[in-house]
């Protein structure tokens, strides 16, 4: 086991499962900077996993697919920042509708695309290319890690930097984390804050379904009822516990990426019944917000001198 | 009754209408055979006694996650794990009715197992809150995969029939709750939950600690700073209400529907008190009506999708846009403002006569 876990082809699993976990994180990320918990990422990556592929497969192209779904990602984003900021609708109830409307209705058109309840694979899906750049793939270990990754992996780990520069070196980053920080503070100095919640939550949802499409588009070629797994309450978690910075998110989204594809390999090699495995990566979740929340309530209570 | 009052009655009633509204343009949408659909959808329950007795039996699950719920909430405890709960409750109950075949006892100790263990379920996301601060939502939304794959566990490797696929073996006879009332499955189950309703509702508003846990819930800061213990409340209402959703899924489990155990997947429950609580505001005693009314669609839904060819899942749709326009506070506020003000001139009026 131990050979298979030091292998490059583990670590290239880890990218790979934790590519949507990374997205769905850094969509947690910016919309918890701004001071909204958006739960809706779960309903959202399940959207755009069968969105993806249904208009890869209307439009022939990948691409073409995946503008689309990101599009309509962005919309859902924009309705649930309507529902919590125009009519004032609890946030985590607004995000519960649309996860349930998202396991109804994504049976629903499934069923009147494809004709089938559980399944799309009667949809002939588009899935992004694999990407290998020339000279990072002549790096040992590294170059085999990397090389064939899906494009959307390579798109997550350039999301990363992007939304790292954009909340931390743009005007518009800093008025987000203005808000959230403190939503009067913000306004006294000219700042909408509702105009800047509106952005980060159309930017949150624009993430996660990248992250969707990777689902049915990537990591697998079709959509399945209830892909998503919890995949999006699981970025809720590594958000939080990266601080909701970028980079924390990312490396977070790495240790559950690890986790799953752990579970992957411990599946074939059957040391212990594959429902316990199936916990590790809730498990893990668990263990680490604990010790996450205790470390800071730690360093709280020192800063105050109790 | 006070406009304020009235006027949640009638935003809430506006809502659900808007909701179906909403939903039979969609089946307008998606089926070949529409009309058909939404007469089945609508008066589908009622066309026979057995169908009526399928809403009944179906109030039982939501009754209890609902008021389980309710009663998690009351305390701004948004504790998701109530779905978890339901499921260990089902699951523990199989496993006593399996090896317990004593009259009487076999139920009542399958019922209170599932109780307890539903109680300990919610309570883990509710200690994590106080011990390590650790947000109960997320928790609460992890621990739930670990019951599912937990239940998966025990029914693959501890109580499943080899002879059975997916299957745990039959559930003793013993166990089994009373059928009320013939020819259909309306079982005690629906008693007990009716009486967990009300029991539920004196708790939360004709006790100490229930006025402690509504007072907590509403406004934390004032409930600390007038000696409320709010750890013993927190803990307190997650224990209660998991206890409530525990014992849910064990009487869901000992009734005629189940021979077996056979839930490879988390039902939803959960999520269905949700809806549940909406509508009902919170509390317990209105949760059988808003049972009813989900009851009754499901039933509708199911009817509808095995006559027509419109899914069981459209009412999903149905239940998130119900959520959505009931907690939308600004929704219909105009409508609110112009009662408030009529109310108000009326008074002055009154005033002045006298």
């Amino acid at each position: 086991m131990w050979s298979a876990i030091l292998s490059p082809d583990f670590f290239s699993a880890i990218l790979r499962s934790a590519t949507p976990i990374l997205f769905a994180t850094l969509a947690a990320g910016i919309a918890a900077k701004s001071g909204i918990t958006n739960m809706a990422l779960e309903g959202i990556l399940l959207f755009s996993a069968l969105f993806g592929v249904i208009f890869s497969s209307l439009t022939q192209s990948a691409w073409l697919g995946l503008i689309i779904t990101v599009v309509i990602g962005g919309l859902i984003g924009l309705v649930l920042a309507f529902f919590i900021l125009n009519l004032k609708t609890d946030e985590i109830l607004a995000a519960i509708a649309i996860n349930l409307a998202a396991t109804g209705g994504t049976v629903l058109i499934m069923l009147y695309f494809s004709g089938d309840r559980g399944v799309s694979s009667s949809i002939r899906s588009f899935a992004t290319p694999t990407v290998t750049i020339p000279l990072i793939d002549k790096i040992p270990f590294i170059g085999e890690v990397l090389s064939g990754q899906n494009a959307l992996t390579w798109l997550a780990l350039l999301a990363v930097i992007v939304m790292h520069l954009f909340l931390y070196k743009t005007p518009m980053g800093l008025s987000i984390r203005a808000v959230g920080e403190n939503k009067n503070a913000a306004e006294s100095v000219g700042i909408s804050s509702r105009k800047v919640q509106y952005i980060a939550l159309i930017i949150s949802g624009a993430l996660a379904a990248m992250g969707g499409f990777f689902l049915s588009g990537g990591y697998m070629n079709m959509f399945t009822k209830d892909m998503a797994g919890g995949r999006g309450y699981i970025a809720l978690a590594a958000s939080s516990m990266g601080g909701n910075t970028p980079v924390g998110g990312f490396l977070v989204s790495l240790l559950f990426g690890a986790a799953q594809a752990l579970a992957n390999i411990m599946q074939l090699t059957s040391v212990m019944p594959y429902e316990i495995i199936l916990m590790v990566p809730y498990l893990t979740t668990l263990v680490g917000l604990g010790i996450y929340y205790y470390s800071q309530k730690r360093k709280k209570e020192r800063l105050s001198g109790k | 009754m006070s406009s304020a009052k009235k006027f949640e009655v009638i935003r809430t009633v506006f809502a659900v209408l808007v909701a179906l509204a909403i939903s039979f343009v969609i089946i307008f949408f998606v089926s070949e055979q529409p009309v058909e659909a939404i007469k089945q959808l609508l008066t589908g329950p009622l066309s026979s006694k057995r169908n009526f007795g399928n809403v009944l039996e179906s109030m039982v699950p939501l009754i209890f996650t609902g008021t389980g719920v309710c009663i998690m909430f009351s305390a701004n405890q948004i504790n998701l794990a109530s779905e978890g709960a339901f499921h260990v409750g089902g699951l523990i109950a199989t496993c006593v009715a399996i090896n317990m075949t004593t009259r009487f006892m076999s139920p009542i100790c399958a019922m209170v197992c599932a109780g307890i263990v539903g109680a300990i379920f919610t309570a883990i996301p509710a200690i994590m809150k106080i011990t390590t601060s650790a947000p109960e939502l997320v928790s609460s939304l992890m621990i739930n995969y670990l019951a599912l794959y937990f239940g998966n566990y025990m029914l693959n490797n501890v109580i499943g029939d080899p002879k059975a696929s997916a299957a745990s073996y039959v559930l003793s006879d013993a166990s089994k709750l009373p059928v009320l009332i013939d020819g259909t499955r309306v079982h005690l189950g629906f008693v007990i939950a009716i009486l967990v309703a009300v029991l539920g509702y004196i708790f939360l508003y004709r006790t100490k600690i229930g006025y402690e846990l509504r007072l907590t819930g509403e406004n934390g800061e004032f409930a600390k700073y007038s000696g409320i213990n709010i750890v013993k409340v927190i803990l307190v209402s997650q224990l209660v209400g998991g206890f409530i959703a525990g014992l849910g899924g064990g009487v869901e489990m000992l009734s005629p529907i189940y021979q077996r155990f056979t839930w490879t997947a988390l039902l939803g429950y959960g999520w269905d008190a949700i809806v549940i609580c909406t509508l009902a505001k919170n509390n317990p005693l209105y949760t059988p009506f808003a049972a009813f009314f989900l009851a009754y669609l499901r039933t509708g839904a199911s009817i509808m999708s095995r006559r027509t060819d419109v899914t069981l899942e459209i009412v999903q749709i149905t239940q998130g846009i119900i959520i959505m326009l009931v907690v939308a506070e600004q929704f219909l506020s105009r409508y609110k403002h112009k009662m408030i003000a009529k109310e108000a001139k009326a008074a002055l009026k009154e005033e002045e006569v006298a």
